[in-house]
């Protein structure tokens, strides 16, 4: 500590605090054990008159960190927002006097449980420095888009729209992608009576006449590197030709692929006269408003069978488990274009279930019922080349029956296979495993993860669903349309606006040295102190973000733009050397080592409780608010991530005496909640191996548990503390208190 | 099976739906229904049904004519008006039940001794002689539908409900001598002639 500290530590006696604590003592407590240079007490300190108090002593001089105590640091936070000092907020309202009885056994423990928090807060204030921007980056307001389909083009328009230049990488001759194939599309907008127009033509022409946009044909991403704000990448043409160009963010608007019909050999794939969406729509584009003719003889169809979920929603091998989301619509419009062609065409939507999502979904659906179009329940078991057309073996799910029908045409609804490139968490081949095709990758990362965008389930890009759609794991890079999940036309324009949208943040936030999602505004960033860096390549490999690369000497590099915040590699380093300015193993561990630790006889356990900040902490201020009490014996320390937990806090704990430890974390896996998509993930793993530990201490592993809770989980957590209390009464006190 | 079947057969072919669309009173929804099996569920009766709403309309729809038209389903029928509360599609599911019976009788495919057709057959008769309900006669033609001892049993059997009514002056033994009717006898008939020669003129649409 080469700067000077000085530790002003404010306590509110508002809120009831008064009442239920003994004010003057926490000030004791600040001064004697916090260090605290300078204490005061205010009955009202987030008003004018309190917060003018604290701006004064700064103003003087007279501190340079702070600890407040009073409400949650998720609360008044308009109100306490000094600049060029750093603070820290202890919890003693949802903490600590809304979570105890009001009475007079409660109110010694409860005393205690303040006292602690104060100790705690002057701890970790010592241990924190004003973070700095890292300068690493600068402002570059080009963006690029990657893909020139119907996602790709209203990415670029709408960046373009906002002030930003694109580059729009496109690798056919023309842009438009699968809609471009498309004879007419699905309406957005009411009536949804008809189909309407493609749409690609009026993009396009938008796009050449702007001069904000680069339109590259016929081209490809042949290597990306750097992070947001600087991102330098090669967009090679077919013939080889390389340019260079900065960007400052990427949209991702790769598309989809269609499924492979042949794999359907139970509908006859081979024959002329059964085809999919896609075929149709070649079809229908020939016909041209006419009639649409079969391919086997050009007869013009009378009779059309859709058969939806084709090789989709099911488990049998090589079939889609998914569902694709467009197709139920897309087939009602291919009908529709028979019966606009010629009312008296028998058209039949085969299905199990229809699902029309979006807002014109269901009055599409019935305006193709009034167009005559026969919707029925079944389930196709089979189609074989009849003498005059397929044959069709289906069962009547509401008639239960089995019928074969001859159509002159079947449509195969099937499904979409993200285009995501290069899957690079695939086990690598076996040795002899005959490698079939090796995919092309999309952005040609030059990043030490691999070439592409993570993938999440099903090929498609991580990102998560509801929280955060476009987000991908690698920062300042997002996806937009079906590469990220299945969608149809109208969502995959939502879509881009919204990529281009967090592109343009992603730009702006890092031209600064903010972090992007979900800690956005954050200036910290981490660094390592090299001389003890033993190039284990942990942080490398646990970074869920893939924000470090290496050097030749196998050094990490990091690359703050990259960078969320997450704090995943500070728990990943096992000689503890990487550190944010305002977050630590310090911070943390010192807040540890500040509890007062009553000795073994006096029965009364410490429980420490590393809770996420993003639905953790914030759960168990809700418990508080919905006064749902809790142990006093509980310390809660709020983590940026369960994935920057490091082992040395547990070990520390328990060997500083310690009951009972919980870490509280999102859930994981598939479904993940974490905000950091792999830290609560990482956390459990490292967590599982800390039996070795306990046993080496001769500890019971039950003093250790590991919990993915959701916000709402408002009883739960205030339950799993309770258990913990308990289970401590039940196997009895550490023997670790000295 | 009478000659205007026939007819209706030969025009509209295979496609029982659009027969239904254009001669069924409502029918015009059937195409409409999606499946949901709300009717069929709401349906106090549809336990006992041979067929419920929804599967006639699916049945309708795969041109199953002969069973929907010979059923004895949309007889069943108690106009309830469950079904058309709660049809999220909004199909007068209990007028198009009524449809159906009606245009199954008028082709001559309902069910013998149908008895709900029965009684409605009892029931216009009764009306339209004076253009009054004739209750006692009404009454004892429905107990005596199934034959004279049947008859005489039933008639006992509701003796008391019978004298209930008279002390309540609901039933005028009068009545038997041919009871009250409208005012314009006359007129009445003639306007019951004009509707049957509009609803034949309908008909020859089916050609002769
Ligand atoms: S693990 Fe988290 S904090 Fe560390 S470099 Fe990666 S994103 Fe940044
Ligand atoms: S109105 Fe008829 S069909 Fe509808 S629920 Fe009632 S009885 Fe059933
Ligand atoms: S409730 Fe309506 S839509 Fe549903 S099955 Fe019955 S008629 Fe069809």
């Amino acid at each position: 500590m080469a700067v000077q500290k000085d530790i002003g530590a404010y306590i509110c006696s508002g809120c009831g605090l008064g009442d239920r604590l003994d004010c003057d003592q926490l000030e004791k407590v600040a001064k004697s054990d916090g260090r605290a240079k300078l204490t005061r007490q205010h009955e009202f300190l987030c008003s004018k008159a309190g917060v003018e108090m604290i701006q004064a002593d700064i103003d003087a001089g007279d501190v340079s960190h702070i600890v407040l105590g009073a409400c949650s640091r998720r609360a008044k936070t308009d109100a306490f927002n000094f600049e060029n000092v750093v603070m820290t907020r202890t919890n003693l309202r949802e903490g600590v006097i809304w979570v105890r009885p009001d009475t007079d056994e409660a109110r010694e423990s409860t005393q205690e449980m303040a006292d602690d928090y104060i100790r705690m807060g002057c701890a970790e204030v010592k241990y924190q420095d004003l973070p700095a921007p890292s300068q690493e980056q600068g402002l570059n307001r080009n963006m690029l888009v990657v893909g020139g389909g119907i996602t790709g083009m209203t990415s670029a328009i709408e960046a373009a729209k906002a002030g930003y230049n694109v580059g729009l990488v496109e690798k056919a001759g023309h842009l438009g992608g699968t809609a471009a194939a498309l004879y007419k599309r699905v309406p957005e907008r009411a009536p949804y009576s008809l189909p309407v127009d493609n749409g690609v033509d009026s993009l396009a022409t938008q796009i050449q006449g702007n001069p904000r946009i680069t339109v590259y044909l016929n081209s490809t991403v042949t290597k990306t590197s750097g992070a947001p704000g600087r991102f330098s990448v090669d967009i090679s043409t077919e013939s080889g030709d390389t340019t260079t160009e900065n960007f400052g963010a990427i949209v991702q608007s790769s598309g989809f692929e269609p499924y492979d019909m042949s794999q359907l050999t139970e509908f006859s794939p081979e024959s002329p006269d059964v085809v999919d969406q896609l075929g149709l729509e070649a079809l229908a584009k020939e016909a041209n408003g006419g009639a649409i003719k079969r391919p086997s003889d050009a007869k013009a169809v009378e009779s059309v069978l859709f058969v939806q979920c084709a090789g989709q929603r099911s488990e049998k091998e090589g079939h889609l488990s998914y569902c694709s989301g467009h197709c139920c619509a897309t087939s009602i419009k291919q009908a529709m274009y028979f019966k606009q062609a010629n009312p008296d065409t028998d058209t039949v939507v085969m299905y199990t279930d229809l699902r029309t999502p979006g807002a014109g979904g269901e009055d599409f659906y019935r305006s193709a019922q009034k167009q005559g179009v026969i919707f029925t329940k079944g389930e196709v078991s089979e189609v074989t080349p009849g003498d005059t057309g397929p044959l069709v073996k289906f069962n009547d799910l509401i008639l239960d029956e089995n019928v074969e029908q001859n159509f002159d045409l079947v449509v195969l609804a099937t499904g979409m296979l993200p285009n995501s490139g290069v899957n690079i968490d695939a086990p690598a081949p076996a040795e002899g495993e005959e490698v079939t095709e090796t995919p092309v990758s999309i952005l040609n990362l030059d990043y030490r993860q691999g070439k592409d965008i993570p993938q999440l389930v099903h090929g498609f890009t991580d990102s998560h669903f509801i929280c955060f759609p476009y987000e991908t794991r690698r920062t300042g890079i997002y996806t937009a349309g079906p590469v990220r999940r299945p969608m149809d036309i109208k969502q995959a324009m939502d879509d881009a606006t919204g990529a281009a949208m967090k592109a343009i943040q992603a730009i702006e936030n890092s031209s600064k040295g903010l972090a992007a999602h979900p800690r956005s505004g954050d200036l910290s960033f981490p660094s390592f102190r090299k001389e003890g860096c033993t190039q284990c390549k942990r942080c490398t490999v646990e970074c869920p973000f893939g924000a470090i690369n290496e050097d030749e000497r196998g050094f990490p590099q990091y690359n703050e733009g990259r960078c969320r915040r997450c704090g995943t590699c500070m728990g990943a380093c096992p000689v503890r050397v990487i550190s944010f300015a305002n977050y630590s193993v310090d911070s943390v561990g010192q807040q540890i080592k500040a509890v007062d630790m009553p000795d073994e006889f006096e029965e009364k356990p410490r429980l420490l409780a590393l809770a996420c900040e993003n639905d953790a902490y914030p759960a168990m201020d809700m418990a508080a608010m919905n006064k749902v009490e809790y142990s006093a014996y509980v310390r809660a320390i709020p983590v940026r991530c369960l994935g920057s937990v490091n082992t040395i806090w547990i070990t520390d704990a328990l060997n500083s005496g310690y009951d009972g430890i919980m870490l509280l974390g999102c859930q994981k896996g598939e479904n993940y909640q974490c905000h950091f998509v792999k830290g609560s993930e990482i956390a459990h793993i490292r967590m599982s191996k800390i039996d070795d530990t306990l046993s080496q201490l001769q500890l019971e592993k039950e003093r250790v548990g590991t919990h993915e809770v959701a916000i709402t989980d408002v009883e739960r957590i205030p339950q799993i503390i309770n258990e913990m209390a308990e289970t401590v009464q039940k196997i009895g006190m550490s023997p670790f208190k000295f | 099976m009478s000659e205007l079947n026939n007819r209706v057969v030969e025009k509209y072919r295979n496609n029982f739906l659009k027969e239904v669309e254009a001669n069924v009173e409502e029918g015009d929804w059937v195409k409409m229904c999606m499946q949901c099996g709300v009717c069929a569920g709401s349906c106090p009766l549809g336990d006992a049904w041979e067929h419920t709403p929804q599967k006639l309309f699916m049945m309708i729809r795969a041109g199953k004519r002969d069973e929907v038209l010979s059923s004895d389903a949309m007889w069943m029928c108690t106009s309830c008006y469950n079904c058309i509360v709660r049809c999220p599609r909004e199909l007068p599911i209990t007028h198009i039940m009524h449809g159906l019976a009606h245009y199954a009788a008028r082709l001559g495919l309902s069910p013998k001794n149908q008895p709900t057709q029965k009684f409605a057959q009892l029931f216009w008769d009764n009306l339209t002689k004076t253009g009054r309900v004739n209750e006692l006669k009404l009454g004892l033609n429905l107990y005596f539908m199934n034959g004279f001892s049947e008859g005489v049993k039933k008639s006992l059997e509701m003796r008391s409900i019978g004298q209930g009514m008279f002390f309540a002056k609901r039933l005028n033994p009068m009545e038997i001598l041919g009871g009250h009717g409208v005012k314009d006898q006359a007129g009445f008939h003639a306007m019951l002639d004009k509707a049957r020669e509009i609803e034949d003129a309908k008909l020859d649409k089916f050609g002769k």
